[in-house]
């Protein structure tokens, strides 16, 4: 489609948000990415010197360097940071897809006139702070928390067990907080189903599940891809949620990104950090974007 | 499947008739409420094997709701649906051997053309090479081979409904349920595609039931017509008993274009001649006589039904007509084509539809607006009514 040449400026507006907010940012890490530390202000260098004019840019260029890479990959604990994050994204995601689908497939199937009122359910806790709700579970989950209280008071246990600072207390955190970006995709999906396929899969000889498998899932296909990126995309780079609710003994790339930034004060390998994890997303996100782009066209 | 619109398919020996005949289908009492209101109300009816059986009703009377019974999609709240004598309340739709085509199609979008014709085959765990071949018998069958790997969005509306044709007969059913299989279509398209069903029908010697709000589809495919008016049967008859003797004011202004004139009997079988039945009086159209007295006896009120295309309309008083003829003064001509339609203001300020048949080609019809006429009917040409 051609653009009339008066319409060019508008169309540049959302590219020009782009370049200033992702493009610049994304180029100044990946330069920091390529320096060194420095004891200095900023802590790296080679810093860009323009009143040097074109030797300064040829002697800036030739202090860039990759070493902060080799490092990333000579040392164990940053592999073994990224795989427990993509494991972990993972696993959350599948969680997710279990609890997210029977709720997306309850809320389009009920009646009409409750269909707002769930769906404002699902949406309600965004009304509230992230952060507060974390802090919330943390209540909930500490040894004399809500939950061990119920527990002991059904006698489901006799000694309130643990739960902070273990991996189920983040994989409690991250469903709970992820929910709505799984479900809602698979809702909308999921409601513009039309409901005489079933009936005539049903028709035609299946059972429910059987009808459910061959016609239901296939269609919802769209949404739920969606709703696992959406998802496992961000959760791979969580920070918060892992810092409050988990434990030490492991970190995910999102806490040793942090504490490379605010506890090494080491901005390049932190940065190295950033721009790994930006390539190792990149393949699920181009996945999303295509989809997207389908989405638009048919 | 020969090319369509020409050869009319014999029609089914009529089973109904034969008090011997064990009907393949039969609904005893059926009903079906809806949140308080009944949607269908004891309705009992038979259909015998090889019939061309349609549901007929203006919209909401039920006549979708009685299929999706059949099929299994919704259970009646009392009443039974036999088949072959054994009560289908227990059977899940996925076990009956009926199947139904939605009137959405309710193609797969997901799936190709073959793979949708194949769904209910591969239900049935079928060979593949047995799949493959009905597949391919059913593309002959509606004339869609070389479509087979399109994809539901790709095809026309006319082709999307021979899919979904060739999908719910592909399994073979003892009674294939048609939910408006034709409404999507454009007028010309349905034409054609009425006399392919038909042929079709006759062809592969299955039970159809149609459900349809258009009673010229009915009457034209159908063996019998069930006419249906709040959930409730209103009449069942052949086409032509439907349009010649409808059992009642409403049968009668719901097939085709009547005249419904009210009127009290004179006298019942005294007339001179034996079939001319009853003498009547209306305040509309004056004195009248019918050939058939419909079970009225002297004093009742009654309703002559009459049919536009059976009143004589002319210029001149016809000579030998004493009763029903009327006279009055031309105030709408409706040209459609094939015929003309008047409505005629007679005297008594009662309006009149009389339709008469262009058989010539007149560009200058001989009776116009304004024109005073004379209309005559026939005794036997009237239907009298008691309800």
């Amino acid at each position: 489609m051609k653009v009339p040449w008066r319409a060019r400026p508008v169309v540049l507006v959302p590219y020009l948000w782009l370049a200033i907010f992702f493009l610049a940012p994304f180029l100044i890490v990946l330069k920091i990415s390529l320096s060194r530390t420095a004891i200095a202000q900023p802590p790296y260098t080679p810093v860009l010197d323009v009143a040097a004019g074109w030797q300064g840019l040829q002697a800036f260029l030739a202090a860039l360097t990759v070493d902060n890479y080799a490092f990333i990959a000579s040392d164990w604990l940053y592999l073994a940071s990224y795989l427990r994050s993509l494991e972990l994204a993972a696993i959350s995601t599948l969680l997710l897809l279990l609890i997210g689908f029977p709720l997306a497939y309850g809320m389009a199937r009920a009646p009409r006139r409750w269909q707002p009122a769930l769906f404002m359910l699902v949406m309600l806790p965004f009304w509230t702070s992230f952060l507060i709700r974390i802090y919330a579970w943390i209540n909930i989950l500490q040894h004399d928390g809500l939950l061990n209280r119920v527990l002991l008071a059904l006698r489901l246990v006799d000694t309130p067990p643990a739960w902070l600072a273990s991996d189920t207390a983040v994989y409690i955190g991250m469903v709970y907080s992820y929910l709505p970006f799984m479900v809602l995709p698979l809702y909308a999906t999921l409601e513009r189903l039309d409901t005489s396929l079933i009936e005539a899969a049903a028709d035609l000889g299946c059972t429910r599940w059987k009808a459910f498998w061959l016609v239901t899932l296939p269609l919802s296909l769209p949404g739920l891809l969606a709703g696992v990126l959406l998802c496992f995309i961000p959760i791979v780079g969580e920070f918060v949620i892992p810092d409050l609710l988990g434990g030490s003994q492991s970190m995910m790339i999102g806490q040793t990104l942090w504490s490379e930034f605010f506890l090494n004060k080491d901005w390049p390998v932190a940065s190295a950090v950033a721009v790994v994890l930006l390539c190792v997303l990149l393949p699920p996100i181009l996945v999303y974007q295509r989809m997207q782009a389908r989405d638009l066209a048919g | 499947m020969q090319s369509p619109g020409i050869i009319a398919p014999p029609r089914a020996f009529p089973s109904w008739r034969n008090s011997d005949a064990r009907p393949l289908l039969r609904l005893e009492q059926v009903s079906k409420h809806f949140a308080g209101t009944a949607v269908v109300e004891s309705v009992s009816l038979d259909v015998f094997e090889g019939e061309f059986f349609a549901l007929l009703g203006p919209s909401g009377c039920g006549k979708t709701t009685l299929l999706r019974m059949l099929a299994g999609l919704d259970s009646p709240d009392s009443g039974r649906i036999l088949l072959d004598g054994k009560d289908l309340a227990p059977v899940p739709p996925y076990r009956r051997p009926l199947n139904m085509m939605f009137q959405s199609y309710a193609l797969f979008p997901h799936l190709n053309v073959e793979s949708n014709i194949a769904f209910g085959l591969k239900q049935d765990r079928l060979a593949r090479s047995e799949i493959a071949a009905r597949v391919a018998d059913m593309l002959r069958l509606v004339r869609l081979e070389g479509y087979g790997k399109r994809k539901p969005h790709q095809l026309s509306g006319g082709e999307r409904q021979r899919v979904a044709l060739a999908r719910s007969l592909a399994k073979r059913p003892r009674v294939l349920l048609l939910d408006e299989p034709l409404a999507a279509l454009d007028k010309k398209l349905r034409g054609e595609t009425q006399f392919e069903l038909m042929q079709l029908q006759a062809e592969l010697g299955l039970t159809f039931i149609i459900v349809t709000h258009d009673q010229q589809e009915a009457m034209t495919v159908a063996s019998r017509i069930a006419v249906m008016n709040r959930g409730r049967l209103a009449q069942i008859a052949t086409p032509p008993e439907i349009y010649e003797q409808p059992n009642s004011r409403w049968v009668a202004d719901f097939i085709g274009e009547v005249n419904l004139i009210e009127a009290r009997v004179l006298a019942a079988g005294e007339g001179q001649r034996e079939e001319q039945g009853i003498v009547l009086a209306s305040a509309s159209a004056g004195r009248l006589r019918a050939a058939q007295d419909g079970g009225s006896a002297a004093g009742d009120t009654v309703w002559i039904a009459l049919r536009p295309e059976k009143v004589r309309i002319s210029r001149e008083r016809p000579a030998a007509a004493a009763d029903n003829c009327v006279a009055g003064q031309v105030c709408s001509i409706g040209y459609l084509g094939d015929i003309s339609a008047y409505k005629v203001r007679l005297e008594s300020g009662w309006i009149m539809k009389a339709a008469l048949a262009n058989m010539t080609r007149l560009l200058e019809r001989p009776i116009g607006l304004d024109d005073h006429v004379w209309l005559s009917w026939p005794a036997d040409a009237a239907v009298v009514l008691t309800r």
